[in-house]
C-alpha cells in the first residue's frame, strides 16, 4: 500500500505557473488524471516521478522525498509520454536492460514476466524502431513493470493507441489497481478516464479543480450552462420566444454572424422546448449548434465551479 | 562506480551504424596519411612529429572527442531515452562514470591506437614518437570526454559548442592569442609528449608540464563532479 502525496506544491518555470498550489493524495486503485492539453498533467507526473524539483510544497511517496532520491524507483514504475526508447535494442533487450538496472536477482525471468504480462512476446525479438506506436506503448509498459512496482504512473497512455489495444491496457491497469498499486494516468479524454479510473483528478490551467469519482466529475460537467448558436428564419422573434422560458438566462443577437447567441441552464429542457417553441411561432430553425464544447470550455466551467 | 548495463547501452549507440562510420573516417585517413609519408620515403622524425601533432593531435583527437563525449549522453538527454536510466535506483555518478568510462574506451580505440599505428608506420620507434604521441593522445582524450560529456548534460548544442572548442578556440585562437593555448588540452597533451620524447625531436607545448597536469586534473576531476550534478537535477520538462 503506497501513497504519494502531494502537498501544497506549485512549479513555475521563469513566469509561468505549471502547477499551482495543488493538494490531493494518490492511493491505491486506479486514478484518472484528467485535464487538457498544457494544464499541467505532464508536470505533475513528472513532479511524482522525481524529475522535477517542486518549486514550493513537497511531493512524498510514503513520507519520504521523490526528488533526488533514486531509491524510490525501487517502488515506482514510469511509462513515459515521449516516444523515445533505445530504439536500436529488440523489445527484449529493452526490458532486460531496465530489468538489469533494476538490480534484479533474476532479470531474465522478470522479463519474460513482463513482456507476458503485455502480450508482446511475439514481437520480443524485431528492434523497437520497428514497433507501432502501440507496440512501443506496450513495451515501455513491460520495462515499467518490470520490477513489480507498488506505484505505477503512467503519461498518456492511451495516446496512439487502436480501440483493442486500448481496451487491453485498461484491462491490464485495472487488474494492477485491483492487486492493490497505486496506478495513475493522465489523460485529455473524460470518456478514457472515467471508464477506467474510480478517482478521478481534475487540473486545468496548473490548478487543481476537481476530485471525486466519475459520477460527480460528469454531473459539474453535464449541469454547467451550454452555449448555442442558433440561426432562423425570424431570429429577433425567436430570441423573444426563447427568453420567456426558464430554460434560458441569455440571449444575443450576433449580427454579424446573423445568429443568436443563447445561453442555456438547463440542458435538457431547452434541447426539448426550441424546436416546440419554434414550431408554435412558426419560426423555422436553420442552425442549431453548441458554440462551447470543445474540452477547454468544460474545464474552465469546472475551474469556477 | 560502473554499471555493465549503462555501459552496454552506451557503446551501442555509440557505435550504431552512422557514428561508427564517422568515427572511422578520421583515423583512416590518419593512417592513409601515414603509409603515402612511408611508403613516398619522406618518412622522418619531423613529418612524424609534425603530423602527429599537426593533424592528429590538433584536429582528430579533439574531433573524435567531441563526437564520443557529446555521445554518450547528448543523444539520451535530447530524445528523453535517459529517463530509463534515470527511473532507476541507480546512483548518478555511477550512470557518469560508466559513460565516461566508456567514451574513453571508445576514443582510446579510435584516436589513441591510431595515433600509436600512424607513428610506428611513419618512424617505427624511433626517439619514442609514437609512443609518445599516443599516450599524449590518451590522456588528451581523458580530458575531452569528461569536457564533451559535461557539455552534454549541459546543453542542446553540445555538438556545435565542442566544435568551436576544438576548432575555433584550440586551433583558431590558440595561433593568435598566445594565453588561449594555456586553455587547451591539446597543449597539455603536448606538454606530456614533449617530456617523453626522445631529446632529438623538438616538440614545443606553451604549457609546462607541471601547470599542465594540474589542469588536466582540474578538467577532469571537476567537470565528472559537475556532470554528475547536473544529472541529479536534469529535468525532463518541456514536453507539454
Amino acid at each position: 500500500m503506497t501513497t504519494i502525496r502531494i502537498d501544497h506544491a506549485s512549479r513555475w518555470f521563469g513566469n509561468v505557473v505549471a502547477v499551482n498550489d495543488v493538494t490531493f493524495d494518490v492511493g491505491p486503485g486506479v486514478t484518472g488524471l484528467l485535464g487538457p492539453n498544457g494544464a499541467g498533467k505532464s508536470t505533475l507526473i513528472n513532479l511524482m516521478a522525481g524529475f522535477l524539483a517542486p518549486s514550493t510544497g513537497s511531493v512524498t511517496l510514503d513520507d519520504r522525498p521523490i526528488w533526488k532520491n533514486e531509491q524510490v524507483y525501487r517502488e515506482i514504475g514510469l511509462v513515459p509520454e515521449r516516444e523515445a526508447m533505445y530504439d536500436f535494442l529488440t523489445g527484449q533487450e529493452f526490458v532486460l536492460a531496465n530489468a538489469e538496472l533494476h538490480g534484479l536477482s533474476d532479470p531474465g525471468a522478470a522479463t519474460a514476466r513482463a513482456l507476458a504480462t503485455v502480450e508482446m512476446e511475439y514481437a520480443a525479438d524485431r528492434r523497437i524502431n520497428t514497433y507501432s506506436k502501440g507496440m512501443r506503448q506496450r513495451v515501455k509498459m513491460a520495462s515499467a513493470l518490470v520490477h513489480e512496482p507498488s506505484v505505477l504512473l503512467l503519461d498518456e497512455p492511451f495516446n496512439g493507441m487502436d480501440p483493442r489495444q486500448r481496451m487491453q491496457l485498461m484491462e491490464l491497469l485495472r487488474r494492477m489497481g485491483e492487486d492493490g498499486r497505486t496506478v495513475l494516468f493522465s489523460s485529455h479524454i473524460l470518456e478514457e478516464v472515467e471508464q477506467l479510473a474510480a478517482h478521478i483528478e481534475v487540473i486545468v490551467a496548473g490548478r487543481h479543480a476537481a476530485s471525486g469519482d466519475f459520477r460527480r466529475i460528469r454531473r459539474l460537467m453535464t449541469d454547467r450552462p451550454h452555449r448555442y448558436l442558433v440561426r432562423s428564419s425570424d431570429d429577433r422573434a425567436l430570441a423573444a420566444a426563447l427568453i420567456a422560458d426558464a430554460s434560458t438566462t441569455g440571449i444575443e443577437l450576433d449580427f454579424t454572424e446573423r445568429a443568436l447567441r443563447v445561453q442555456a441552464v438547463d440542458f435538457g429542457r431547452f434541447t426539448q422546448e426550441l424546436p416546440r417553441i419554434a414550431r408554435s411561432h412558426g419560426i423555422r430553425l436553420l442552425t442549431v449548434s453548441p458554440s462551447d464544447e470543445s474540452l477547454e470550455s468544460v474545464f474552465s466551467y469546472l475551474v469556477s465551479a | 562506480m560502473y554499471d555493465p548495463t549503462v555501459a552496454r547501452l552506451t557503446y551501442r549507440a555509440l557505435l550504431g551504424r552512422r557514428r561508427a562510420l564517422i568515427l572511422c573516417a578520421l583515423p583512416a585517413l590518419l593512417l592513409a596519411i601515414a603509409v603515402l609519408v612511408r611508403v613516398t620515403g619522406v618518412a622522418d622524425d619531423n613529418v612524424a612529429t609534425n603530423l602527429l601533432g599537426g593533424f592528429a593531435l590538433a584536429t582528430l583527437v579533439p574531433l573524435i572527442g567531441v563526437i564520443v563525449g557529446t555521445g554518450a549522453i547528448g543523444p539520451e538527454i535530447d530524445d528523453g531515452s535517459i529517463v530509463y536510466l534515470l527511473s532507476k535506483p541507480l546512483k548518478r555518478s555511477t550512470i557518469i562514470l560508466t559513460k565516461l568510462t566508456v567514451a574513453v574506451g571508445v576514443t582510446f580505440l579510435f584516436a589513441a591506437l591510431p595515433v600509436l599505428l600512424a607513428g610506428l608506420i611513419m618512424v617505427g620507434g624511433s626517439q619514442q614518437i609514437a609512443v609518445a604521441y599516443a599516450i599524449g593522445t590518451v590522456v588528451a582524450s581523458v580530458a575531452y570526454c569528461t569536457l564533451f560529456l559535461l557539455i552534454g548534460t549541459i546543453s542542446r548544442n553540445a555538438v556545435i559548442i565542442g566544435l568551436v572548442y576544438a576548432l575555433v578556440w584550440e586551433a583558431l585562437f590558440g595561433s593568435f592569442v598566445p594565453g588561449a593555448r594555456t586553455l587547451s588540452v591539446q597543449q597539455w597533451g603536448l606538454a606530456l609528449v614533449d617530456r617523453l620524447v626522445g631529446s632529438g625531436v623538438e616538440v614545443t607545448s606553451a604549457v609546462a608540464l607541471p601547470t599542465a597536469a594540474v589542469l588536466l586534473a582540474v578538467v577532469t576531476v571537476g567537470g565528472t563532479w559537475y556532470a554528475v550534478e547536473r544529472l541529479k537535477v536534469l529535468t525532463l520538462a518541456g514536453e507539454e
